[in-house]
């Protein structure tokens, strides 16, 4: 299938972005490596009028330290996170996950803040993120707003972002000398989307013991506190964790969440 | 990919060398001519209206006003006097149903075609199709083949009385072994139904040639002459109006092989508008509405002695055959093809098979790269490792136990299937002691440290390939092989063109074909093109399928080139002034002691000097078009033993393919590289079918799949490496002892994987019976023994 018939816009600055955004005579929408929406555009299940291509605008592109906390821009793609031309607050995380995002053909046009804003369930950045407790911040013509990832993501496809606005940003904290992370996701392939999706935290420094279940067809499941950590995650423990989610009902969906958080988990205990 | 292959000298470009392809300099740059490269003054794009429902009727079709005259349904081919696909079978009992190419008041399956639209590009074709309003009054739904035949199921075809094309009855006496054999296991075997995928989709490119006053299809084909004859019968057109095309094909594995809706809406589209047209097949049209292969169940047993010795099988076999009956294949050759191959390589001798070739709200179901065997394979090879669990013996050993063996070749079989040559258990010993099965033992003895699970699996089949005249008049299809021809012609400067009916879409034709030509004539590859896949241009052919194009067309060639060489050496003789008896033409020319004249100075005295030839020269010059038929109709029998070492993680139900080993008999090769990369390729699709590729229908017959996200292919990273070993036995019957080997790499994978997984998963107690075999079908098995304990 093709495209349905749209214009396009490249701006070069986040304002003009902006109130190209804030259109309302027209369906606009915002485009960054196009690897989400394209797909959705050939299927015509995305039917824009207005294309906002917000790749060439040059403050979304960057990466720099800011204190404790590293800040990526919107546009910066899984693959120079992959390559790793910045300081690397995360003892490796960072280029670890994107490493393992698609393949590098997705990798050099997909962008964090475009993985972000679609916000699908089984994403690497969605959960990791969320583990590793970033914040991310939204511009719209009225200014900015900073958002911890917890309520960012609301559910499958469903975000905080309100009509006009963009993810401009995203804070990662540093993590102390002494942090472990762990990371174990479930795919049927190379390259394929995860079915179940483990990320783990263990900063002592900064107090964190984070267990995030993903890919759960809802919002990243945060389990914070010592207690999966020392052997406490079992399909009964997940159960209860995952309650209301279809992944509790369903067995085998249960055992395999559990398996993922499982071998996240053995990653920092070994 | 790839390894050691121990035939073909690599040396010379004749039969058995591993040269390297002609085409490749022209496909591997991207200077192919697709479908999709082809560019008419004028030409209009295509887009179908699809059916979103699986059983409908249809009670208007809206097409908004400014739209008029780009939007056709039947109701306009009708009244162009099209008729819809009729493709019979001549076996006793068989239903017809009649395939319209745009929907006649009633929709069968999602994705049916019921109107096109015409606009310049495609994508104004597709917003033209998204304003035509369809009305469906929906009518319940087969989506299962097992429930689609029980009383009361709704009919597909209101005439019919019940939803089976076809039953099959063979064999019959089994009941005294099932009452006294010693061993007796059943199984409940599934396979899923699937998408081909060929790189290149279907694609079709139709115009008029006012010059020649003919209808051009240009199509993305495997058979153009047989599209030629289903499109004449359809539009009821002169087969001298209509010239179909082949330009490149980037693969077709059966998907390629039928006269498709598409090909004769594009025909007519372009004759009505006097203008040329184009509609290419884009991944989604392919998932959704050319889901088309492969689905099998079987209820079977195997009866066996005490060392696991067969004595008997039985089974009941269903194949979901879809809404329609493909043209020129029909709805049955699965099914019915199931009921005559299913003993595989083996020797016994009892045997009963029913067949059931069940009409669904489902596409069509198209051959597929090893056709019915890849199921079979599947069905029979679960068969000999549950007979050999039974009698607690090494499955190899048990396949060694019930093999043909060499001394027993030519062979005929329980349902008389004539096995021409071959060591089937060769193959086994071989890759036995290739997999190195004993350390696979020790290892899984000592268990794995990350808690994964080892297994090791065999499967062993025999292809029938190059299936004649005998065996497709049995058939009653409309489609029967009879003299495959090939045309061969020296240029008037020594050079060779040869033309064959069948199509390349991916065999290396242009480079096997040659080395055939050269093996007999001795003129460089370089200077010998082949010419194929035009009915315009070349001699009437059935195709390519069945893993006949090197038997079949090769032997075409090959006589061909003799008659010529003959020619030749007589020519030469007299140029030499020597008598005709101590001429011989070797390497590319004619000589007779010290003398020699070139192939090049023959033709250019044929051509251009003819005052210099000898009186009594055959007039028919150098140019020979000749037939050919191997010397039995029951084709070749290639053969092939796949070892394969998994290891399963229980927890996660993931496989990983840890070792891959066929050990195969092709006969002759004529180009081993080709034959491996067949080989490989083939076991790609095979990996595809046993642990990837399902398209799943919920109960209203929806696909669920209709993108590479949800419906699974192998990429690069799931295929293994895989190691070949060649066995060569000629056949007795084929030119230099060729046989077909296109299919085989597809046929034994799922069958040997799912046996590797059973194997691992002994120690559970647990098998798995269906493919493909995807964590939840691993976890499911799991569950089951975990939640019935
Ligand atoms: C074959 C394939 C495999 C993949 N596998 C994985 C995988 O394993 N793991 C994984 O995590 N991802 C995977 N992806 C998705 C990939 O990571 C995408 O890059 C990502 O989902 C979207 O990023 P993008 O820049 O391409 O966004 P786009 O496709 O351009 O946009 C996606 C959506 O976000 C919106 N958008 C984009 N940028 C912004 C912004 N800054 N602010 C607000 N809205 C915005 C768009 O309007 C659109 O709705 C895969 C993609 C493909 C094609």
């Amino acid at each position: 299938m093709k495209a349905v018939d749209f214009d396009y816009a490249q701006p070069a600055t986040l304002d003009a972005a902006l109130e190209l955004l804030s259109r309302e005579d027209v369906m606009v929408r915002p485009v960054a490596g196009s690897q989400s929406l394209g797909p959705m555009l050939n299927l015509r299940l995305a039917q824009p009028e207005l294309l906002v291509d917000i790749t060439r605008i040059a403050e979304l592109r960057t990466i720099r330290r800011e204190g404790d906390r590293l800040v990526i821009g919107a546009c910066v793609t899984h693959a120079r996170l992959e390559d790793g031309d910045y300081p690397d607050v995360t003892r490796g995380v960072l280029p670890s996950v994107a490493a393992v995002i698609a393949y590098r053909a997705v990798r050099n046009r997909g962008t964090i803040g475009g993985s972000l804003a679609h916000a699908d369930p089984a994403a690497d950045w969605v959960n990791v993120l969320t583990a590793l407790g970033a914040d991310v911040v939204i511009a719209g013509t009225g200014g900015r707003r900073s958002v911890p990832m917890t309520d960012f993501i609301l559910g499958v496809f469903e975000t905080a972002l309100q009509p006009g606005e963009i993810v401009a940003e995203i804070h990662v904290p540093a993590l102390s000398d002494r942090a472990r992370w762990g990371y174990y996701k479930v795919c049927r392939k190379t390259g394929e989307f995860s079915h179940a999706t483990g990320a783990v935290l263990i900063d002592p420094a900064r107090g964190v013991q984070r267990c995030v279940a993903g890919a759960t067809s809802g919002k990243p499941v945060v389990i914070d506190g010592p207690a999966l950590f020392a052997g406490g995650c079992t399909e009964a423990a997940m159960a209860a964790h995952l309650a209301g989610s279809p992944a509790a009902d369903d067995p085998i969906a249960l055992r395999t969440h559990t398996v993922a958080l499982k071998r996240a988990i053995a990653q920092v205990m070994s | 990919m790839g390894e050691v292959s121990t035939a073909g000298s690599g040396a010379g470009s004749g039969v058995g060398a591993r040269v390297r392809r002609k085409e490749d300099d022209r496909l591997l740059r991207g200077r192919g001519r697709f479908v999709g490269d082809i560019a008419l003054v004028g030409m209009k794009e295509l887009a179908f209206v699809r059916s979103p429902v699986a059983h409908a009727t249809i009670t208007g079709i809206e097409i908004p006003e400014e739209h008029r005259g780009a939007v056709f349904t039947w109701a306009d081919l009708a009244a162009g006097g099209v008729k819809p696909i009729r493709a019979v079978s001549g076996l006793p009992g068989f239903k017809v149903s009649e395939q319209p190419a745009l929907a006649d008041g009633k929709v069968r399956f999602v994705g049916e075609p019921v109107a096109v639209c015409v606009a310049a590009t495609r994508a104004e074709a597709e917003d033209i199709a998204a304003s035509v309003f369809v009305d469906y009054a929906e009518l319940p739904v087969n989506s299962d083949m097992l429930e689609a035949v029980t009383p009361g199921a709704p009919k597909v075809h209101d005439h019919w009385p019940d939803n089976v094309f076809l039953e099959t009855n063979v064999g019959g006496n089994i009941a005294e072994i099932a009452a006294t054999a010693p061993v007796k296991v059943s199984r409940t075997i599934r396979t899923a139904r699937q998408c081909m995928v060929p790189l290149e989709g279907k694609g079709v490119v139709a115009h008029w040639d006012r010059h020649v006053e003919q209808l051009v299809l240009t199509t993305s084909t495997q058979m153009p002459h047989i599209v030629r004859a289903g499109l004449s019968e359809c539009l009821d057109l002169d087969q001298g109006l209509i010239r179909v095309v082949a330009p490149d094909v980037g693969g077709g594995f059966g998907w390629k092989g039928l006269l498709q809706p598409e090909e004769i809406v594009a025909a007519w589209i372009a004759m009505r508008l006097d203008r040329p047209v184009r509609w290419t097949e884009d991944r989604r049209e392919h998932l959704v509405a050319a889901a088309n292969a492969r689905e099998h169940h079987y209820e079977i047993t195997a009866y066996a002695d005490a060392r696991g010795r067969l004595l008997g099988i039985e089974a009941d076999a269903w194949v979901d055959a879809g809404a329609y009956s493909v043209y020129p294949f029909s709805a049955c050759l699965e099914a019915a093809q199931v009921g005559s191959i299913l003993p595989g390589p083996y020797d016994f001798a009892h045997y009963r098979c029913r067949t059931f070739s069940v009409c669904t709200n489902k596409p069509p179901i198209v051959p597929y790269r090893g056709v019915a065997r890849t199921g079979v394979c599947f069905a029979m090879e679960q068969m000999i490792d549950a007979v050999a669990d039974a009698v607690g013996r090494e499955p190899w050993q048990v396949r060694l136990e019930n093999l043909v063996p060499p001394e027993k070749m030519p062979f005929d079989n329980v349902t008389r299937k004539h096995f021409d040559s071959g060591d089937y258990p060769e193959s086994v010993r071989r890759a036995v002691a290739a997999i190195e099965l004993e350390g696979w033992r020790a290892r899984q003895k000592a268990g794995e440290p990350d808690g994964r699970l080892i297994g090791v699996g065999f499967a062993t089949y025999c292809e029938q390939s190059a299936h004649g005249t005998a065996v497709y008049h049995g058939w009653g299809i409309p489609m029967v092989p009879g003299h495959e021809q090939a045309q061969a012609r020296i240029t008037p400067d020594g050079g060779l063109e040869l033309r064959v009916g069948v199509q390349s879409h991916g065999q290396s034709m242009e480079t096997t074909f040659a080395q055939v030509a050269h093996e007999v004539l001795g003129i460089p590859l370089e200077k010998i093109k082949l010419v194929h896949g035009d009915t315009g241009l070349t001699p009437y052919s059935t195709g390519t399928w069945g893993s006949r194009s090197m038997v079949m067309a090769g032997g075409a060639v090959a006589t061909a080139c003799r008659t010529l060489a003959e020619r030749l050496r007589k020519i030469g003789a007299h140029l030499m002034q020597a008598g005709p008896d101590g001429a011989v033409l070797e390497g590319g020319s004619v000589k007779a002691g010290a003398a020699a004249v070139t192939i090049r100075e023959i033709a250019h005295t044929w051509y251009r000097a003819p005052q210099l030839l000898p009186a009594d020269v055959d007039r028919g010059g150098l140019e020979v078009t000749a037939g050919y038929k191997p010397g039995s109709d029951h084709g070749t029998f290639s053969y092939a033993t796949h070892a394969v070492a998994v290891a399963v993680d229980p927890e996660i139900g993931q496989v990983e393919i840890l070792d891959y080993v066929v050990v195969e008999d092709a006969g002759t090769m004529v180009n081993p590289m080709v034959v491996d990369g067949q080989i490989y390729g083939g076991v790609a699709q095979g990996v595809g079918t046993a642990l990837y590729e399902r398209m799943p229908y919920d109960a209203e017959g929806q696909p669920l799949a209709s993108t590479f996200a949800d419906y699974l292919i192998p990429g690069f990273t799931e295929v293994p490496h895989v190691r070949i070993i060649h066995m060569l036995t000629p056949s007795p019957y084929t030119e230099f002892g060729v046989k077909g080997i296109g299919e085989g790499g597809a046929i034994a994978p799922p069958a040997a994987i799912c046996n590797a997984i059973n194997d691992a998963l002994k120690p559970l107690g647990v098998i798995v019976t269906n493919a493909p075999m995807t964590p939840e079908v691993i976890l499911s098995a799991i569950a089951g023994k975990r939640g019935a304990a």
